[in-house]
């Protein structure tokens, strides 16, 4: 028999998010041979989520369900998650690095005195070894770790390790489970949502990133418009969070979020050294600033040196054109 | 009421990274609170100032962790721990880590305990977790407001963005994120009483612990650099050109529209 790899899925209203699927990708990686276990926790909508993760390569799926797993705690799903654990006895378990990620999986290696490692971005083989490449400093410098003992446990980075091509002719078995779920501490009273709808900043394949050259709130609705035609997300500098023209929730940088999107338009940012560690590893960076010394213009690809509020209508114009 | 930071001290932010022979280069590095347990910090001081109690800032580090728990008392807090691996300890993950903090907090009967959201270096996230799993009480991450009545926290947690409002007893693990509060800069007279402030140090024979029961789970097994970013082309001519090209570039050359 085959040995496992337990991947727990994630999903938002409903719908699984990209990463569950990246996921299933990366446990190929660690081990070509396993068996693919998908795992899903929630109160609604799992069998179809979990036909979902066998199209994209799960070879079957375990999924609790729990009026209290409806919303994530990570009591709730650390017991359904243990309980889960223990029955498949895996080989390794991913996950996506998602707030429920980084919250979920240090509990369960704590309760399985296992390792785990955090944020990873690429898995190869070293013999039957899996290695995996994780950012450090934000990027500012990589490395290359393994688990020694015990299980291969590893949340990985969004964006990164693209999944496998989904293949409608795949079936698996979905197997729904009740469980009882005790002793819940942690009470969520209410959920204020302020991240703009559509796409998360950590998962979009285009960002949008406005600095202190934005000059106001009221100057980020140009770039919320070029998002929006690019079907990516806005972020900000740590400037412009400072200056509160948008919410500390959008800062990419050293403290903020590090992302890697295919595409990332840095508008009115001078690239400070702590701004270039969260976004210097996107695949292609345009720099549009009126400042043509702006450190930016040393890691963009494409620079266009002009009045933002000037330029960035024109863009939204020609894009549009071009669609 | 009984509180604890977790601190860790990090490269400042504004520090270029070097590898040599496969490790990072410190020796000239400067050395800062990890931004993020600067919040915890500052919100420890801020509920002692409320309820009553003390604040023990806590680190694992080495001799020179000494200069980042003395800020800390210089912001307020009321003692300091420093748990020095250096001639104990070749190689640690976050497995270890927790597991000397285990022992450390078993007789403490913390009721809170704050630390980062993570480290800017290692950014794994995994400690603060992985303690209050091992002592068997709850934790929050990633909290932007804190609010504390009797024996029940008030929470608000940033996840990607929207706010949670949860409600917690103690004790109670929290990290801190970005927005929580504003920490404050070391007063001159802060200073001052900083350097009578108790600063206690234990090695990890006094936590009964050998390096053997601190065996990492993980092994890293190279450090490099990302591949040097070339700078690209800055586009030329009128505004509307530039951006036709910009457009055509993006299409026809990185193929990302």
């Amino acid at each position: 028999m085959s040995e496992k790899i337990l991947v727990i899925g994630e999903s938002r209203d409903g719908v699984l998010r990209n990463v569950s699927f990246e996921a299933i990708a990366a446990a190929k990686k660690i081990k070509p041979d396993s068996e693919i276990v998908g795992v899903l926790f929630g109160a609604k909508d799992l069998q179809e989520q979990g036909e979902e993760m066998i199209k994209y390569g799960a070879d079957r799926v375990v999924a609790v369900k729990h009026d209290k797993l409806d919303v994530y705690t990570s009591e709730g799903y650390g017991q359904a998650a243990m309980s889960v654990i223990k029955e498949e006895n895996p080989y390794g378990i991913v996950m996506g690095h998602t707030a429920i990620g980084k919250d979920l999986t240090p509990k369960l290696a704590s309760k399985l005195e296992s390792g785990l490692i955090s944020d990873a971005t690429d898995v190869e083989l070293d013999g039957d070894k899996a290695v995996f490449t994780r950012p450090i400093y934000s990027g500012k410098a990589f490395e290359k770790k393994m688990i020694t003992s015990g299980i291969v446990f590893a949340t990985i980075r969004p964006n990164n390790i693209p999944p496998l091509e989904r293949d409608d002719a795949r079936s698996g078995n979905v197997d729904l489970k009740e469980m009882d779920i005790t002793d819940i501490r942690t009470i969520i009273k209410d959920v204020i949502r302020k991240a703009s709808e559509g796409v998360d900043l950590s998962e979009a394949n285009v960002v949008i990133a406005g600095g202190r050259g934005v000059k106001s709130a009221e100057g980020f609705q140009p770039l919320y418009e070029l998002a929006e035609v690019l079907g990516g997300a806005v972020g900000a500098s740590r400037g412009a969070c400072d200056a509160d023209y948008c919410d500390y929730s959008l800062q990419i940088g050293q403290t903020g979020k590090v992302v890697t999107p295919d595409l990332y338009i840095a508008v009115g940012i001078s690239g400070a050294i702590q701004h270039l560690a969260g976004m210097s590893n996107s695949k292609v960076i345009v720099a549009i600033n009126k400042d043509p010394e702006a450190n930016i213009f040393n890691v963009a690809d494409y620079g266009i040196v002009g009045d933002l509020f000037e330029i960035v209508p024109m863009l939204i114009e020609e894009i549009k054109q071009l669609q | 009421m009984n509180i604890y930071v977790l601190l860790k001290k990090t490269f400042d932010t504004e520090e270029k990274i070097v590898v040599s022979n496969g490790q990072i280069e410190d020796d000239s590095a400067e050395f800062i609170i990890n931004p993020y347990d600067e919040y915890a910090v500052e919100e420890a001081i801020k509920q002692r100032d409320e309820h009553g109690g003390e604040v023990t800032v806590v680190t694992i580090g080495d001799e020179d962790s000494e200069k980042q728990l003395r800020t800390a008392l210089a912001m307020g807090a009321d003692k300091a721990v420093l748990i020095n691996t250096e001639d104990d300890l070749e190689d640690g993950d976050q497995f270890s880590t927790a597991k000397i903090l285990e022992t450390y907090f078993e007789d403490k009967d913390a009721d809170l305990i704050l630390a980062g959201n993570v480290a800017i270096d290692e950014a794994s996230g995994q400690v603060g977790p992985r303690l209050a799993t091992r002592l068997g009480i709850s934790y929050v991450t990633t909290i932007t407001g804190l609010t504390i009545s009797g024996d029940t926290a008030q929470i608000e947690k940033d996840v990607e963005g929207d706010v949670e409002k949860i409600e917690c007893p103690l004790p109670l693990l929290v990290t801190c994120q970005q927005g929580l509060n504003e920490p404050r800069y070391p007063s001159l007279p802060g200073i001052m009483k900083a350097k009578k402030k108790p600063l206690a140090e234990l090695e990890i024979d006094d936590l009964d612990l050998d390096e053997d029961d601190l065996e990492p789970k993980t092994k890293t097994l190279e450090i490099f650099m990302p591949q040097e970013k070339q700078a690209g082309r800055v586009l030329e001519g009128e505004p509307d050109a530039q951006v036709k090209e910009l457009v055509s570039l993006l299409k026809n050359e990185a193929k990302v529209l």
